[in-house]
């Protein structure tokens, strides 16, 4: 299927679109400006609040033009207050609203964990399902330019962490629309995590509305002798380097999680039913992070399929560097993953 | 403003009732069977049946950790919240909650949080829901003196009076955060004037006085209703026990006992009844049949609450997400 497969460049999808012109190409970022648009076209209890919304350039462009289209009621740019506007963005999903609170940066998120871990989470559970939370808010991460410690971290593996919060990181332009949707149509709180590295990605977008089913992952490529679990951006990296493996005569099946939480283990399970070799790669740290409950998960339920130990391709317990130098060392891509494959599958 | 004798008595009855129902809880809490903190409002009941009395019942309501009289005033139902002390599947909250989290959305009320201030932006929240629907509907979230301490106060007040949102805010100004005294928590003691810093309006009363709550709340009911924003009310009042649990809190050295005994002299149901019996409005007699009403319908809900079911380990993992 068009929207299943991940495009590495616009040259790519170029090829493609050669081959079958029905392909509509769209960017990472005007999917989610689309999602946001058609949204506010067809609900009237849909809304965007956050800090620049409304800015010329609209959060990199995924709000541009929604204030001027749709008016600073239902496009609002908020006080520089995280804690206190997600608490008024919980308030009106309280009413049944489907607010759509976006950061910027995920870091600012950190001034907001109270409203989030200690509010949206538990609500729902708090009061024995008597009221639900139809909140979702949209997190940037990942890799800047020089951005250093306090603008590019990627802090899924704190949302995961608290029961009651759904996580999801779409990885294609097809899913960041559907996953977007989809989680604004969910009754429950979602932290929909969004790198930045995706944003001039371009894929396979229907313009319609539609959606994409949270909790599910995806098989991005199919192999037979090792299996790469990857999140976010790094599902484009392990695509990367399941190519290059080719050259070693190693098959890697590449799957995209998709949901964090709640979480697709069986598809995991399935595919080490064939590989019996696992790597994870996440733009998470390693020490607590995501990669370490996937590992700990298969450990726990599915050692026995196990024909080597599994390998993580994470981040370095170190806060983000400025240097291009420091930070060409701090972040992970295919080679790495490329590395830790051959290290279980050579 | 002499207040309708209907109302007058409607008053008195909504702080009786919460009134008595804690005084039942003090009585049956050493039993042991209602297995979760307790953080009673007895000797603050005005404020919440006074501010109550000018909201609808699809208004919204937010409270805190001392929320049972909110949640009485509001309308939520009896049983649901003495079988939610009692941790029982029936309770409000399924016994998911306990006291500190008590709930009733058929009557607005959307909740109540532990943690201090943070109900304020939800009530927020919610007025802006009905700011951008349009809908007429209006919150009211209620607060200790100990919120003001908070950040998520500041950001949640200048969000309101930013657009004008139909909310009250109800400070109910005990002097205490647990034991630590305003004094030493707040450079200045007016929490109403810091209203004027948002160009809004801050209202002080007298919060053991229930006709003077209730003219502050109709004003502040009328400015969230016509668009004027929101209104701070800072009711001074004094709590009666502890910080949490059914006793008195003196003997351990937390508040001087003269202070009390000043306050208790200052009963704000006793001295209602007081004032109603003496301008006629009730006499003894009605005022006895008003308490045998409240007693027996206190005395069905733990009745109702001891004889519900227990929730089973099966109920662990239920709630979390809506299907």
């Amino acid at each position: 299927m068009p929207w299943t497969k991940v495009y590495s460049d616009r040259s790519e999808f170029d090829i493609a679109v050669e081959k079958d012109p029905s392909l509509r190409g769209l960017t990472y970022r005007d999917a989610i400006l689309e999602a946001s648009t058609q949204l506010l076209e067809s609900d009237k209890e849909f809304f965007i609040m956050g800090e620049g919304v409304d800015d010329p350039g609209g959060v990199f462009g995924t709000t541009k033009g929604l204030t001027e289209k749709f008016g600073a009621e239902r496009v609002m740019d908020t006080p520089l207050a995280e804690n206190g506007i997600t608490g008024v963005a919980m308030g009106a999903a309280l009413t049944g609203m489907r607010p759509l609170l976006v950061h910027m940066r995920v870091d600012f998120m950190t001034i907001s964990l109270d409203q989030i871990a200690n509010h949206a989470a538990k609500w729902r559970y708090m009061f024995g399902g008597a009221i639900n939370v139809p909140l979702t808010i949209r997190a940037i991460v990942g890799r800047g330019w020089g951005s250093a410690a306090q603008h590019s971290q990627s802090l899924q593996a704190m949302f995961t962490s608290v029961p009651g919060l759904k996580v999801v990181m779409p990885a294609t332009p097809y899913d960041a629309k559907g996953m977007l949707i989809s989680s604004i149509y969910d009754d429950n709180p979602v932290i929909f995590i969004e790198n930045r590295g995706l944003y001039e990605q371009v894929g396979h977008v229907p313009e319609e509305i539609y959606k994409v089913e949270l909790g599910k992952g995806i098989v991005r490529q199919e192999g037979t002798d090792v299996t790469v679990v990857a999140t976010s951006q790094m599902v484009s990296e392990a695509t990367k380097a399941a190519r290059a493996l080719v050259a070693d005569g190693i098959s890697a099946e590449v799957i995209d999680m998709r949901t964090l939480v709640p979480m697709d283990k069986e598809i995991v399970i399935e595919s080490l039913k064939k590989t019996g070799r696992l790597v994870i790669a996440d733009n998470g740290t390693k020490e607590g992070g995501y990669s370490a409950e996937v590992a700990a998960f298969v450990s726990e339920e599915a050692f026995d399929l196990l024909k080597a130990p599994i390998q993580r391709v994470a981040l370095p317990g170190v806060p983000t560097p400025a240097s291009h130098v420091l930070e060409a060392a701090y972040y992970k891509g295919a080679d790495d993953i490329v590395s830790a494959v051959k290290r279980i599958a050579g | 403003m002499t207040l309708d004798t209907t109302v007058q008595i409607e008053l008195y009855t909504s702080m009786l009732r919460v009134r008595l129902l804690e005084e039942k809880v003090v009585e049956l809490y050493p039993v042991q069977e209602m297995k979760c903190p307790v953080h009673l409002c007895i000797g603050q009941e005005a404020i919440g049946s006074g501010v109550a009395a000018h909201l609808k019942s699809d208004d919204y309501l937010f409270s805190n950790h001392r929320g049972h009289g909110h949640y009485l005033v509001k309308g939520g139902d009896m049983r649901a919240l003495v079988a939610e002390f009692y941790g029982r599947t029936t309770g409000c909250s399924k016994g998911k909650g306990g006291s500190m989290h008590v709930i009733d959305t058929s009557v607005g009320m959307l909740g109540t949080s532990a943690i201090v201030g943070g109900g304020i932006p939800m009530g927020v929240g919610a007025a802006l829901a009905s700011s951008i629907r349009g809908d007429g509907k209006i919150s009211a979230v209620f607060f200790g003196d100990g919120a003001f301490d908070e950040g998520v106060f500041y950001e949640s007040y200048n969000f309101a009076a930013l657009k004008n949102l139909p909310v009250i805010f109800v400070c109910e100004n005990n002097f205490y955060a647990t034991n630590s005294t305003q004094k030493a928590r707040h450079a200045g003691s007016r929490i109403a004037d810091s209203a004027a810093g948002f160009d809004s309006k801050g209202i002080c009363v007298d919060g053991n006085d229930v006709e003077a709550v209730y003219n502050a709340a109709a004003e502040a009911a009328e400015r969230a209703r016509s668009g004027k924003g929101p209104t701070l009310i800072e009711a001074l009042t004094y709590r009666w026990k502890g910080h949490v649990g059914p006793g008195t809190d003196f003997q351990a050295g937390c508040r001087p006992e003269a202070e009390l005994n000043a306050w208790m002299e200052k009963c704000p149901v006793k001295s209602y009844r007081t004032i109603l019996i003496e301008t006629g409005v009730i006499d003894a007699a009605r005022d006895e049949e008003i308490r045998d009403t409240i007693s027996k319908e206190i005395d069905d809900a733990f009745e109702f609450a001891i004889s519900s079911p227990l929730p089973t380990e099966a109920d662990l993992m239920t709630d979390l997400f809506c299907e």
